[in-house]
């Protein structure tokens, strides 16, 4: 039997309209790269890379600018440090107690919760992190600044732990379960079978959620936008008010910025040096996650 | 090895294993003693702001005059953008990549690309937006910008939800439909989509929560803080009685709002801004609390 003809139109129409939408992607994917390196272009016309590469101050608006990525930067990191620092061990340990530990009904209750724990919008706990925490720090650490590193830091690692516990959770669930039993034969208790059997075959998972979650620290903004105060400073002392890369493209669009000046082009500037560390953390965690399915 | 030693070895074992237990339990909480501490505390901030009157002010000088009307319209109508954009657009692209992507390279190009998107930082989509939506197609800082913005954002969250759904869906059912002569397109149309609804709805409700919540690329698109008026209604009184005008007048969201009132020194503003913070968090938590509720009936219900 054949179709009628206006049917296989139809169908063929369909599918290319279908296929034009998943295109969509590939093109925003593509407008971004393009127009980061377009502005960031215009941008490195009027400034030296290497000033910018290893320039030690960052002061575009001043009457006498200094384009000097490396504040910027290590604010960056600096925030990103502490927030890993929070989350890698907790993450961690909240999904082996979840995958080895846990009791299914425990589970079920505590993954949904963790989830909402991702779903609260990021200025909230920017004011929680100014409002609530450095206050209840800064009597603990009597010269600890209003704005400083730290406060963001811990939020934003708390914040972090279920994008880091659910991944590694999934890595240790795909060990297959004769794995285990071989150790617990051997009469290993489950702390130990959890260290050293289930963590070592699931490193490739786990790797990729550590990843992954470095990567968010990365590009979180607003947290460090409301608590880390606005301050491009090279410092690795928490304590201090410093300014991240995606605060300060947040700093400078609050303001007035005309279309094509220097200023506009700075923030693309920061951006692709954003993008592109976020962009080979991601490449990173994909490579440890294909690997996920080929171990076994 | 004697007896005595193997024992305390054991035992040591034990305390061990029992240690770690507590510890992870412990740890697990954390998540809940700060989630919890976050309400509380925005409720014993703001609780007091949350009267009528405060969703029914523009914001203004005066903190105790001031209120969210032009914020939670503007969230409204910026999230009726951006689900029009994504929502669409996702389903479409999950059903291609699902039903109809051949194990090629250009599936699986786009299929890389999908999950790299969903890791690129909100902010990048802000300077994209800035660039290509504000100053190349003139939409200038309107609400069609900022819809359109956030609907790129969650594109990549709705078109996982949508291939995930879809591949639950066993090919038994596919085959009996291509049995009784439907083609590829009423097959999707009269049984994959239907039965794959409630965990697209799903993936929806949790991209637009995050929508909601998103302040980095609305901020960078160049959205206003300080807004005393409402766009232009969408229903006029004239024929065709409806009017696309307000896609392209200035906006504040929540999100800013809040931003805003936190950023200023007097601690006034920040009773307001700790009442559109229970406003925002209800808000998202709700969506949220749907959307797992929904998704654990769905899993429940079909058996296949």
């Amino acid at each position: 039997m054949k179709r009628k003809l206006s049917t296989k139109i139809k169908e063929r129409a369909i599918e290319n309209l279908l296929l034009l939408s998943a295109l969509s992607s590939i093109f925003i994917t593509v407008s971004i790269v393009f127009i980061l390196f377009y502005e960031a272009l215009g941008f490195f016309k009027d400034v030296s890379l290497w000033e910018f590469l290893t320039g030690k101050q960052w002061t575009p608006l001043f009457a006498q600018p200094k384009f000097g990525i490396l504040p910027l930067v290590c604010g960056t990191l600096l925030v990103t440090g502490i927030a890993v620092l929070v989350a890698l061990p907790i993450g961690l340990i909240v999904a082996i107690y979840l995958s080895e530990y846990a009791p299914f009904k425990v589970k079920e209750v505590v993954k949904p919760i963790l989830e909402l724990l991702a779903a609260v919008p990021t200025v909230v706990y920017g004011y929680f992190a100014l409002l609530f925490l450095t206050p209840i720090l800064q009597k603990f650490i009597p010269n600890l600044s209003g704005f400083n590193a730290l406060s963001p830091g811990i939020i934003m690692g708390i914040m972090i732990i279920p994008y880091v516990s659910s991944v590694s959770e999934d890595a240790m669930k795909a060990v297959p379960m004769h794995i285990r039993e071989g150790s617990y034969a051997m009469g290993a208790t489950k702390f130990q079978t959890a260290f050293k059997v289930v963590i070592p075959s699931a490193f490739s998972g786990i790797a990729a959620a550590f990843i992954i979650g470095i990567s968010r620290a990365i590009g979180e903004t607003m947290v460090v936008a409301i608590a880390a105060g606005m301050m491009p400073n090279l410092t690795l002392n928490p304590i201090e008010p410093i300014q991240t890369l995606t605060a300060y493209i947040v700093g400078v669009s609050l303001g007035d910025v005309p279309h094509g000046t220097l200023e506009y082009k700075t923030i693309f500037a920061a951006g692709i040096t954003l993008f592109l560390m976020t962009l080979f953390l991601n490449i990173l965690g994909f490579w440890f996650r294909k690997r996920i399915r080929e171990v076994y | 090895m004697e007896t005595g030693k193997i024992r305390k070895r054991i035992a040591l074992n034990r305390f061990r294993d029992h240690l770690f237990w507590i510890i992870g339990l412990l740890s697990t909480l954390i998540g809940f003693v700060l989630l919890f501490t976050l309400i509380i505390d925005l409720f014993i901030d703001g609780f007091p702001r949350l009267t009528l009157q405060f969703f029914l002010s523009y914001p203004s000088r005066f903190p105790e005059k001031a209120g969210i009307l032009s914020a939670w319209v503007g969230t409204i109508l910026v999230m009726i953008v951006t689900a029009a954009t994504a929502v669409p657009l996702g389903i479409a692209a999950g059903i291609y990549l699902e039903e109809y992507g051949k194990k090629n390279w250009l599936t699986h190009l786009i299929e890389i690309n999908m999950n790299n998107l969903a890791g690129v930082p909100s902010i990048i989509y802000g300077l994209l937006a800035l660039a290509f939506f504000v100053y190349f197609l003139k939409f200038g800082e309107s609400i069609l910008t900022g819809g359109l913005t956030l609907g790129l954002l969650i594109l990549p969250m709705v078109v996982i939800a949508t291939r995930e759904s879809i591949r639950a869906i066993p090919n038994s059912i596919r085959e009996a439909s291509y049995a009784l002569g439907a083609t590829k397109w009423q097959t999707i149309k009269d049984h994959i989509l239907p039965y794959s609804f409630g965990g697209i709805l799903t993936g929806v409700i949790i991209g637009l929560s995050r929508a909601i919540g998103e302040t980095a690329p609305i901020i960078t698109v160049g959205a206003l803080t300080f807004i005393a008026f409402l766009p232009t209604s969408p229903i006029s009184s004239e024929f065709p009685f409806l009017s696309f005008k307000w896609l392209m007048d200035p906006f504040t969201v929540m999100p800013i709002q809040m931003f805003n009132w936190i950023s200023r020194p007097q601690t006034a503003f920040h009773i307001n801004a700790a009442a559109a913070g229970i406003v925002l968090l209800l808000l998202t938590l709700l969506m949220n609390g749907f959307a797992i509720y929904m998704r654990y009936r769905f899993r429940k219900r079909i058996k296949w």
